[in-house]
């Protein structure tokens, strides 16, 4: 099963390396991984989607608490949870299919981002079901490339954390 | 105006100096220089080791023996790869250990600069944490909670990486007065409930049996440990590295248990109905077969690692926790329980299946081991290395004391012992000191030999030569059609070398030999090595081969 991890680390050099280390020395299968800083430059949080059994996530979430700069894991994957990801897709777009693309851009309600000679650039947002339909969508116009972000995800509304840590529970709203 | 800085080298060692550090094993370089300039004033001893190996083990030693943190300090690149498996090893074994290393200036980081490592890179999947400093001004900080993360919670290896302009460039110091760690907040009292839970099943149980590993050791748990087996009559096998933190000569001590325990201990396994795991963790060479282990028998964790907990086997009570004070919250609500069947039992088995050797033929390795115990009243620290020798040791020294046995359990490195021994000797002038050694392992650390020499240190190795590296001849023998591929060994003359590096050698091909030869190792006060000639084909029984189960033992 597929499991949701939102995780607080302290943003130290070294600290992707760490967690990223220990999922490939452990052999956790990591689906995706993101991360970026909160609202305190001192802390980063990572969306981390992970393969496995009940066993293997005890795993994860243990392995990780040992990391000294890993601050508060949330497995969320069974919690109502907002979660989004970007998609970026350069596509093969000849006056001929323009407009049709166009349409698809307009019903996924993505943006188109840049216009080339031959292609179009388009980024859409949304859950991973709505990005994978649209890349399916623009797979026969001929995708040149793709990029996206990795899932983030969020609780909704306000949950209390799993262990008082001096970090506020408005980061997990 | 008085200049009230300091470089970052002097705040290092006043840093130092005020977690209470007494002594470093180190080795010095060209990136390290700083440090060893501040060093020079300082009064903490340092221990020039022949090997930054050497260093790290000698750390680890120390550490195992005294229970304080080991400090080995070592320059960048080279010598900061030298360091790696005796971090590993410390890692492996849960050792407090501070690892301090230069490291190039940080304008030349990461451009391949001369004698560059990422030793940080290097030793993340071996060390609990590990700092990179940048400026001068966080070392007093860094080093405390260095201090604090290696010795606290599960204990293990941290390192310092130093780049040389940070130990030269000047700073304030600043006493720090609190440690700043959120992520960090290791869980020390056990659940009550969990703790009632695992009091009603030991309650209920008619066959317990303890398990005991490292942990008790590492809290100190050795008194409560042996209060809870003589409460409720429940006798206790030990991994290697639990070995002295129970009693070998108690009725209820069972030896060790695993690949190569005792047969009692891994009857009492098999036949046990519930199992008391005290800081262990369930590694495959106590376990063999998982499917086959303690088949019969509820099983309750205590373990201060929540990570070990359900990592290799499922357990039905899991308590996280210092085993120090979980086993006191136990024994506070525990009453006392007779079980004379069960106890019978064990008695029985231990009288029909006691450890026993082949008397005939040449010189025997358990014989020698069992006159080192008997001249030393099983009272000094006993080192090893890795193979036969030291499983012998672990079998046929029977320790009665905490911290005595000092042995690579996790790791398995051979050139363990005799830098090991160097460092218990530094921790422990009074003791005895022993390191029981292979012709193999010896060679792989030799020249701390001279280290031993150059301080004083009045350690003794006793080298059971066998000419093999015989442990992996007895795979070879059983499993591999005795095809003795690379397992022969032409070795030097370890007497002369001993004398070369200025020590004592002292050769014994007989029997009648072993005993005034340890006599006189022991009175020499000078480090000796002895050269044991024994049986060169002679195996470590029982054995219960890997992947087996634990009641089919060869042996
Ligand atoms: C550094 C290292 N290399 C290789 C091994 C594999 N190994 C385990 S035991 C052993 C033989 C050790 O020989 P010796 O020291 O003579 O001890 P004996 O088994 O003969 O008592 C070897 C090679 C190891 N444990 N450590
Ligand atoms: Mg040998």
């Amino acid at each position: 099963m597929r499991h949701t991890l939102t995780v607080l680390v302290e943003n130290t050099p070294g600290v992707l390396a760490r967690v990223a280390g220990l999922f490939s020395r452990r052999g956790f299968n990591i689906d995706s991984l993101a991360v970026g800083r909160t609202d305190n430059p001192a802390v980063s949080r990572m969306t981390i989607v992970v393969e496995g059994d009940d066993q293997v996530l005890e795993q994860v979430n243990k392995q990780l608490h040992k990391l000294i700069d890993v601050i508060k894991i949330n497995d969320i994957t069974k919690d109502a949870y907002v979660d989004r990801e970007l998609v970026m897709i350069k596509v093969y777009a000849e006056a001929a299919t323009r407009s049709e693309i166009m349409q698809l851009v307009d019903i996924f309600r993505g943006r188109i981002v840049d216009v080339g000679r031959k292609t179009l650039t388009i980024e859409v947002t949304g859950d991973e079901g709505k990005i994978d339909a649209f890349e399916n969508c623009l797979r026969p116009f001929g995708i040149k490339e793709l990029v996206r972000t990795g899932k983030i995800a969020m609780l909704r509304g306000l949950k209390p954390g799993t262990k008082n840590n001096g970090y506020k529970e408005e980061d997990m709203v | 105006m008085k200049d009230k800085k300091l470089s970052g080298a002097e705040i290092l060692i006043k840093s130092l100096e005020a977690e209470g550090v007494e002594v470093i094993f180190g080795y010095p370089g060209g990136q390290a220089l700083p440090i060893y300039d501040a060093l020079y004033d300082s009064g903490i001893k340092h221990i020039l080791t022949r090997h930054e190996q050497g260093a790290a083990h000698a750390a680890d030693g120390y550490a195992r023996a005294t229970g304080r943190t080991g400090v080995c300090l070592a320059t960048s690149g080279p010598g900061a790869t030298n360091l790696v498996t005796g971090i590993a090893n410390a890692y492996m074994d849960s050792v407090p250990l501070v690892a301090i290393t230069g490291q190039v200036p940080q304008s030349l980081l990461g451009k391949d600069s001369f004698q560059e490592a990422d030793i940080m890179g290097i030793t993340m999947p071996i060390t609990k944490h590990s700092f990179l400093v940048e400026d001068p001004a966080e070392i007093s900080q860094v080093v405390k909670e260095a201090f604090y993360i290696a010795a606290s919670g599960r204990p293990g290896p941290v390192l310092i990486d130093l780049p040389k302009d940070v130990s030269t460039v000047k700073a304030e110091y600043s006493k720090p007065d609190k440690i700043c760690l959120p992520g960090y907040e290791p869980v020390l009292d056990g659940d009550r409930r969990q703790v009632k839970k695992a009091a009603e099943a030991i309650a209920q149980s008619e066959r317990p049996l303890i398990y005991a590993g490292g942990g008790v050791v590492t809290s100190g748990a050795h008194e409560e440990l042996l209060q809870l087996a003589e409460l409720i009559v429940a006798p206790v096998a030990t991994t290697l590295m639990g070995i002295g933190g129970f009693p070998g000569n108690h009725p209820l001590s069972l030896g060790m248990l695993g690949m190569h325990g005792t047969k009692y201990a891994n009857f009492a396994v098999c036949e046990c109905d519930l199992l008391i795991a005290v800081g262990a963790r369930f590694d495959d060479r106590v376990t063999g077969k998982l499917e086959t282990f303690a088949p019969g028998a509820k099983i309750v964790h205590i373990d201060i690692d929540p990570a070990e907990i359900g990592k290799n086997i499922q357990v039905d009570i899991p308590i996280v926790g210092d085993v120090k004070r979980v086993i006191k919250q136990l024994t506070e609500i525990l009453s006392p329980d007779l079980r004379e069947a069960w106890r019978d039992k064990i008695t029985a088995w231990k009288k029909e299946y006691p450890l026993s050797y082949c008397k005939k033929g040449g010189l025997k390795p358990q014989y020698i081991i069992s006159e080192i115990y008997r001249q030393t009243k099983g009272r000094a620290r006993v080192t090893t290395e890795v193979g036969q020798h030291q499983m012998w040791a672990a079998q046929y020294y029977t320790f009665t004391r905490p911290r005595s046995f000092i042995s690579s359990g996790g790791l398995g490195t051979m050139g363990y012992g005799l830098p090991a021994a160097v460092g218990v000797q530094v921790g422990c002038p009074e003791d005895v000191v022993f390191d029981i050694a292979g012709d193999g392992s010896i060679q792989m650390n030799i020249q701390e030999l001279v280290t031993a020499v150059n301080y004083n240190l009045p350690i003794n190795i006793a080298i059971i030569n066998n000419g093999y590296l015989g442990m992996v001849r007895q795979w070879q023998e059983l499993f591999y059609n005795r095809r003795y591929s690379q397992s022969e060994l032409i070795n030097p003359d370890f007497v002369k070398l001993a004398e070369a590096y200025g020590a004592e050698g002292i050769r014994v091909t007989t029997r009648d030999g072993v005993a005034p030869a340890i006599e006189r190792a022991i009175r020499s006060g000078k480090p000796v090595m002895i050269d044991f000639v024994v049986d060169r084909e002679d195996n470590v029984f029982p054995m219960v081969p890997p992947g087996g189960s634990l009641n089919k033992m060869l042996g």
